[in-house]
């Protein structure tokens, strides 16, 4: 049966889809001088420099422009040491809040055909369309004293706006997408045969998900919840709205380094707001590893 | 297990996947379902799996109705066309997942004799640690199989098993299946737009057009007895050639020569004769005028388009190399042609095929879309 063509192994890849492949591709296509490409490239690299790199090392330069002992005094304050407190909470009740949600909304529409699909999937990119400010205010409008639900909750003796809840609402409604946007490109490429696979292999529908589709989707889950989380620390206007300033009780990192910068307290807003950039360093060089690490996996979704 | 459907329905969005159903298949035949796309073939087929649910209709495995069973408890191996292989999981992690997943799940060390023995069977010992992705098409195939088999299926079910894979793996994988067929003794039904492999392969075929049957037979019948003008022409190419019967005497349009008819049709009808059941006689024989177009020599085979002298209609004959009276034959040439065997169908409106226009009957499975 050695000649059987079916049980032999798949012809190796050719030299340049291998992993070590060289670093830079000629491109046949590509026809203009040298000089051209140079100029264009260093232009772009001078760009990228003075946009996005310049002011991220000015952060930590500012932060650190009267030593280090001004830079721990600003940052063991106790109004910055509860916004950073506050921060980290809000971040870990809404990134798990909105890994089920988007879960689930991704599941529901790439594994199952409804009516209103369309409609849900719109629903889903809302909060990337609307402004966060506006998000701030329909929830003043809901829970606050005059809103809908104000006078009952009143009665009750619960607070959600300008207290943590309506902090932790606004963060869920502007990260919403992150997760749902991540994993429905994938989850729409790889269809329901899987699934209908174990299902005929007698799974049941919860093992299904555990054993077959969770696992199928792990990575890009993964890298939609730091995208999430990212954006779940860093999240101004619609916290702005709901969260009051109360300092020490209802001030996040961005509002904190707000206050401190229109207070003139440069060294403080710096210090605070380099520990922001930090988190968003350490979320972005996990990306990366992630990246690198299973970059054919996440080929597949689309990059926001 | 032995399977009935029983008027079987099915509409998708004002369009009739099924139209009617009815079709007993016996325990452990080798079953193909044929037709282009479109015909409700692979509708069926996953109707039979629980994967699409019958608007109207019944589905006894073994006497007992499952119709409205939910898949997993219909004890059914499928093998998805694109095998829909755990990607991440071993070759044996995909096998055992059916025994895994168990409520009575076996032990450890069940699970993994059951493993092996499958591997065994399919001929991929060695390769229980690798990844779908490290496998050829035609060893992810058996993987996808063997992890079917793993759960002891009342009913093996197989959705164009062959389509994605090239034609030298193909037709290795063919006679292996026929040979694990009658091995294992499972119920088995695929479903394939390749008449060549549905006759090569099934004991029978179910011939498939818009959502009903058209025939079903063993490969001799549906090939030398077709039922209906789209069994005639999807199995095999034809002539199609206008006539008339009287008194059980057939007479060709245009000719005053008359064969015998079995046939209970009268009026006029259309002749179904495949190129190879067209034969060259002698001048004074009975038969049709006709000039030589084209001869094309392939093998042992000599193929001549002809036009009829009497309707100017082309057709195609098939013919031996040993013929003497169809070697040197060339374009221009006198020839009178007289069928040995025919069909006779009551003439159609159009009598031109009725096979989708779309479907070419072997091109690969990717280029078409599936009949769902």
């Amino acid at each position: 049966m050695t000649a059987d063509a079916s049980l032999q192994d798949p012809p190796a890849l050719p030299p340049q889809f291998r992993p070590e492949g060289p670093l830079v591709h000629r491109n046949a296509a590509i026809s203009e001088p040298a000089w051209v490409q140079r100029i264009l490239i260093t232009l772009a690299l001078l760009f990228l420099l003075g946009f996005l790199l310049l002011p991220l090392i000015s952060v930590f330069a500012e932060a650190l422009r009267n030593g280090w002992v001004t830079y721990k005094d600003a940052l063991v304050e106790p109004d910055a040491i509860a916004a950073i407190k506050l921060t980290l909470l809000v971040a870990a009740l809404a990134v798990p809040l909105n890994l089920v949600f988007g879960v689930a909304a991704a599941w529901a529409i790439t594994k199952f055909e409804f009516r209103g699909k369309s409609v849900l999937i719109s629903l889903i990119d809302l909060p990337f369309s609307v402004s966060p400010v506006v998000a701030g205010v329909i929830y003043i409008m809901i829970f606050g004293r005059h809103g809908w639900a104000g006078p009952w909750l009143d009665e009750n003796d619960i607070k959600i706006v300008f207290a943590v809840p309506g902090i932790v609402l606004a963060t869920v409604f502007v990260t919403f997408p992150f997760v749902a946007r991540e994993l429905i490109p994938l989850m729409h490429e790889q269809g329901t045969d899987n699934e209908q696979a174990a299902l005929t292999l007698g799974a049941s529908g919860w093992k299904t998900f555990w054993h077959v589709t969770l696992p199928s989707i792990k990575w890009a889950l993964l890298y939609g919840v730091l995208l999430c989380s990212a954006r779940a620390m860093g999240e101004f206007g619609a916290v702005s709205v709901v969260s009051g300033h109360i300092r020490g009780q209802t001030n996040t990192m961005p509002l904190h380094v707000e206050i401190l910068y229109n207070e003139y307290q440069f060294a403080g807003a710096f210090a605070v707001a380099s520990i922001l950039a930090l988190f968003a360093l350490v979320t972005l060089a996990l990306k990366s590893y992630l990246e690198w690490r299973h970059g054919d996996e996440l080929a597949a979704t689309r990059r926001h | 297990m032995n399977i009935q459907i029983r008027g079987i329905h099915k509409v998708f969005a004002n369009f009739p996947a099924l139209d009617g159903v009815n079709l007993d298949i016996e325990s452990g035949e080798l079953i193909a379902l044929l037709g282009p796309s479109g015909s409700g073939k692979t509708t069926l087929l996953r109707t039979i799996a629980g994967l699409e649910f019958p608007d109207e209709g019944a589905i006894l495995f073994g006497g007992e109705d499952i119709a409205n069973r939910p898949v997993r408890e219909r004890g059914v191996g499928f093998v998805f066309q694109h095998y829909a292989l755990f990607k991440h999981m071993t070759v044996a992690e995909n096998i055992a997942f059916g025994l895994d997943v168990r409520k009575d799940r076996p032990s450890k060390e069940a699970i993994r004799k059951r493993v092996n023995e499958l591997l065994e069977l399919v001929q991929l010992s060695g390769l229980d640690k690798r990844y779908p992705t490290q496998l050829s098409g035609g060893q992810r195939q058996r993987v996808a199989l063997a992890r079917a088999l793993a759960i002891e299926p009342k009913v093996l079910l197989l959705d164009e098993p062959f389509g994605a894979l090239d034609a030298k793996v193909r037709k290795d994988l063919r006679r292996w299946l026929r040979e694990l067929h009658d091995k294992t003794g499972y119920t088995t039904i695929f479903v394939t737009h390749d008449q060549e492999e549905a006759l090569e392969l099934a004991d029978r075929v179910v011939v498939m057009n818009r959502g009903r049957i058209e025939q079903v037979g063993n490969n001799q019948q549906v090939y030398e007895q077709p039922a209906t003008p789209f069994v005639f022409d999807f199995l095999g190419s034809v002539n199609i050639l206008p006539g008339e019967v009287k008194n059980r005497e057939l007479r060709f349009d245009g000719s005053d020569d008359v064969w015998d008819s079995e046939s209970q049709e009268t009026g006029l009808v259309d002749i179904y004769v495949r190129p190879h059941d067209l034969q060259i006689v002698d001048s004074q024989a009975p038969g049709l005028d006709a000039t030589v177009t084209l001869v094309q020599r392939a093998g042992a085979l000599i193929r001549i388009s002809a036009t009829l002298a009497t309707s100017g209609e082309r057709i195609e004959l098939e013919l031996s190399h040993l013929d003497t009276l169809a070697r040197s034959r060339q374009p221009g040439d006198a020839i009178r042609v007289a069928p040995i065997t025919f069909g006779l169908f009551p003439r159609a409106p159009h009598r031109r095929p009725t096979t989708l226009p779309d479907v070419v009957p072997n091109a690969p499975a990717e280029n078409r879309e599936r009949a769902r």
